[in-house]
């Protein structure tokens, strides 16, 4: 079948779940299936089996039909002087990346691949970022354009293949990270970089504290920074750019280097999602400002993005050394009271782990585990969860898209 | 409701001198940097606190009153241009910087303050707000988060939507929104890259938190020669093939230098017929490494001369004439209209071939200054407001110009905005599903439709009356017939 007969099956797929107000779960290779609220995420963790490879575009699962996405599938357009790349969603991202690879490019935000092969769709609605995130920038910064497969079954282009695109609202952003709530994202266009010419990783020994102090002072500093972490007493840096910036801040940072495959090896890990913390089977994704000290927990972190991604391998929502004081607590409380459901604010939370985060200015996301009370993402400002549910009615009336992914509820 | 009865509600809100009604106070806001379009605005208000905004947006909300937010008003689309029964809200009062981390490496900004100023404020750090608008001495950030607005470093360091962290502002229903956040990669939907470049439609920011980075050691710019247009084109493309990513790629046509020239002597070689500012820019030994690549491809491409800039004073010679390619227009013409297209740098040679074709037909010159590296064309089109005729030849011409962005996989704005200017052009780029989308996401903010209306995404009627000409995603029906 070529591309545009399962695009029209797509569409009249979603066209005839509008119209009968049945559920759809989108999915591409399900290499995120854990990822997301809400008890359709929790049951398809452990139960779905799909066909790798079918002609037929949906599968049943429970009250929920599944729409798979991965026929959909291909590059429609990659030319590397204009640093773009124009993919269909289904299109896995071992083939994007092998094509930028061909022409010495890359995806500079490094999306996870959890030990699998994603879609690029699957990719963009997660939005999540690799170690580069805070030195290249997050999936959403490389989007350019967004086509979007809404409920009522139009096909809508957002941005386009150029860097600078400022007509209309700026919604193929507002795609990236949407977990499919609004609709399919069916193609995307991401900025493209070339690979750096050279790379290196330093590890430096040092307590978690010194290893945060001096992931700022750097950043701070003109240094071809791409990548600062931190485990068990040692600082990982990785430099990249042009080998004479990279050995002048090589020479500059100290430490010892890593050998390349070994480096090459620590970062996947962490990118991926494939270090040893994420065997745990509890789980805390913290993502606070770069500058926050050593939360004092019992367990120790995986610190990436310099500071600014935490990971916690401990039940510490109600980790007793997680109690924050009755002052910061106090002083992030929400200014607008909270009413009820998902509008309720975590932030005013009496202990655990949101109410730290919360109180360093950051979030808590319920990685792997229970689910929390309050849902796995850490609750949404209440004008954002107002806003969030009227763009949620506006573009999928009658909730057929992934619901209660994001939300509960919703 | 009248001017007075309105006047009277917002100083029950405001100090009385926070308000203008009189005529001769309300000349000076009836345009922005599009002074094409003039409108007096009901009433000026000019609030001091983040509560008076609210107060005002509260107060209009209540009396359904249209708010038109402005910043610096050097926006280039239109996009603060006055309603005719509504309330200009100027935020230039709110122009403190409320805090410079340099360990955070963050500035926390009231809507007011000068885009220049942060980078000022930033540089006893060693740090610097990356994006430049040329406007920068006098554009706010405010006005910069409205429009997304970009520079001329946009291809390495971003445009505003990949420098702000985090905005605080209100709803038209005075309800307190803050996107984003210190912390990376807030949970729920993105609505700081929504509400960045919503052009005044969704929100009105009140605090604007963004990223500040480290300033280069160096940089050092090559300025190429070129003895046509569509080589230097090809250079272009033969620097990003290449895998170099300039600090900034810049090119101007030779009626572009020829107007600027006379007025800084910035040293441009006029003999050619376009040339290109490549700025390399990082640690000394990467700043060398980088020139010398740029040189050997840019030798390559055909370039007929090259000087390298061998001091910061030189360099930000080279840089001038480009920065002030605006005022240039206005010292060779008596009035200018600056096109803000984009398209695939493949295309900047075809592009370049048909605005030539269209000076001819429209009998008006066009200077070209492009933000080459990201394909953003700044064509000017020369013409005399005060001669009959001349302005409609210079709309139509501008609007073919945005028809053909679009037709070679483009857009009609690359960072001015779509404001009033190019709304009709946003039916020939949007289809009335989209259009219809764009709506649905005003709607989830300003149900009223009180904030800017009329800018930024025409009315499905609208579209309707333009649409003699409909144009979309490339696809011109009957495109056989000559049609210009």
């Amino acid at each position: 079948m070529d591309a545009t007969a399962i695009l029209s099956e797509l569409r009249e797929r979603v066209m005839a779940a509008h119209q009968q107000r049945q559920p759809l779960r989108l999915r591409g290779a399900g290499t995120k299936d854990f990822y997301g609220a809400g008890p359709l995420g929790d049951a398809s963790a452990s139960t779905a089996t799909l066909p790798t490879s079918s002609a037929s575009t949906t599968a049943q699962l429970g009250a929920t039909s599944v729409l798979d996405l991965r026929p959909y599938r291909g590059i429609v357009d990659y030319e590397p002087s204009e640093l773009v790349i124009t993919a269909r969603c289904g299109t896995p991202l071992s083939e994007i990346e092998t094509a930028l690879a061909d022409r010495g490019q890359f995806l500079a935000f490094e999306p996870p691949a959890f030990g699998g092969d994603p879609t690029i769709g699957g990719a963009i609605a997660a939005g999540l970022s690799g170690p580069r995130r805070m030195y290249a920038g997050a999936a959403r910064d490389f989007v350019l354009g967004a086509t979007l497969l809404d409920a009522r079954g139009d096909i809508l282009r957002f941005g386009g293949q150029v860097m600078k695109n400022v007509a209309g609202f700026d919604v193929s952003r507002l795609l990236c990270g949407s977990l499919g709530i609004l609709g399919v994202i069916t193609e995307v266009s991401l900025k493209v970089l070339p690979r750096p010419r050279a790379e290196e990783t330093l590890r430096l020994e040092m307590p978690a504290k010194q290893a945060v102090e001096a992931f700022n002072r750097w950043s701070g500093q003109p240094l071809p920074l791409s990548g600062a972490a931190w485990w068990d007493g040692v600082a990982w840096v990785r430099l990249s750019g042009a080998a004479s910036a990279v050995r002048a801040a090589q020479e500059r940072l100290g430490g010892e280097r890593v050998d390349p495959t070994a480096a090459t090896q620590w970062w996947n890990a962490l990118r991926h999602c494939q270090h040893p913390i994420f065997e745990s089977n509890t789980l805390w994704r913290l993502s606070l400002p770069d500058t926050t000290p050593p939360l004092s927990l019992s367990s120790q972190p995986l610190i990436d993005w310099g500071g600014a991604l935490r990971w916690y391998a401990t039940d510490l929502q109600h980790d007793a050394s997680a109690a924050p004081s009755a002052e910061s607590a106090a002083s992030m409380a929400p200014t607008t009271s909270a009413p009820s459901g998902i509008e309720e604010d975590g932030r005013a939370a009496p202990s655990g782990i949101r109410s730290m985060a919360s109180a360093a200015g950051g979030t808590a996301m319920c990685w792997r585990g229970a689910t929390p009370a309050g849902g796995r993402f850490h609750p949404l400002q209440p004008t954002v969860a107002t806003l969030t549910r009227r763009l949620k009615d506006r573009f999928d009336p009658h909730g057929i898209f992934n619901p209660g992914r994001m939300i509960a509820g919703l | 409701m009248s001017q007075s009865e309105i006047a009277a509600a917002l100083r029950q809100v405001l100090p009385a001198d926070c308000v203008l009604s009189q005529d001769e106070e309300l000349r000076p806001y009836e345009c922005d940097g599009l002074s094409v379009f003039r409108q007096k605005p009901l009433l000026v208000a000019l609030p001091r606190t983040e509560d008076e905004v609210r107060q005002v947006l509260v107060t209009c909300r209540r009396l359904e009153v249209p708010v038109v937010a402005r910043g610096a008003g050097t926006g280039l689309s239109g996009g603060s241009t006055p309603h005719e029964s509504g309330v200009l809200l100027s935020l230039a009062r709110l122009n403190r910087i409320l805090e410079i981390d340099p360990v955070a490496r963050i500035a926390r900004l009231q809507p007011g303050v000068r885009n220049l100023k942060v980078s000022e404020a930033a540089a006893p750090h060693g740090l610097y707000y990356a994006p430049d608008p040329s406007s920068q001495i006098a554009c706010s950030i405010g006005g910069n988060v409205a429009e997304n607005s970009g520079g001329v470093h946009c291809l390495k360091y971003g445009l505003t939507v990949h420098n702000v962290l985090a905005t605080r502002g209100f709803t038209i229903d005075g309800d307190l929104i803050e996107l984003g956040g210190r912390a990376p990669d807030h949970p729920g939907l993105d609505l700081l890259a929504l509400a960045i470049g919503s052009e005044g439609l969704l929100v009105v920011v009140t605090e604007v938190t963004v990223k500040l980075i480290p300033r280069p050691q160096l940089a050092r710019v090559v300025m190429a020669s070129f003895a046509d247009v569509q080589a230097a084109g090809n250079a272009v493309a033969a620097i990003i093939g290449a895998g170099i990513i300039p600090a900034g790629l810049e090119m101007m046509d030779r009626k572009a230098t020829a107007a600027v020239e006379p007025f800084v002597n910035a040293g441009y070689d006029l003999s050619a017929e376009a040339i290109l500012l490549a700025e390399a820019d990082g640690t000394p030994e990467e700043v060398t490494d980088q020139i010398a690549e740029i040189e050997k491809v840019l030798q390559a491409a055909g370039a007929t001369a090259m000087v390298v800039s061998s001091s910061e004073a030189e360099r930000l010679r080279f840089w001038s004439g480009r920065k002030n390619a605006f005022p240039a227009a206005g010292r060779v013409s008596p009035d200018y209209y600056c096109m803000d297209g984009t398209i695939p740098r493949k295309n900047l040679g075809p592009m370049l071939k048909a605005i030539e074709d269209m000076e001819t037909r429209y009998s008006l010159r066009c200077m070209n200054v492009f933000h080459a590296g990201d394909g953003n064309l700044h064509p000017l089109i020369l013409f005399d407001a005060n001669t009959p005729g001349e302005w409609d030849r210079a709309d139509k011409f501008g609007a073919e110009i945005l028809e053909l962005c679009v037709r070679l996989g483009g857009t009609i704005t690359g960072e001015h905005g779509v404001g009033i200017e190019k709304i009709n052009s946003m039916c020939v780029q949007f289809s009335d599903a989209e259009r219809a989308a764009f709506f649905n996401v005003k709607a989830a903010f300003d149900a009223t439709g009180l904030l800017n209306p009329g800018k930024a995404i025409p009315t499905l009627a609208r579209c309707a009356e333009y649409g003699k000409m409909h144009v979309h995603a490339g696809a011109l029906p009957h495109a056989d017939i000559p049609r210009f």
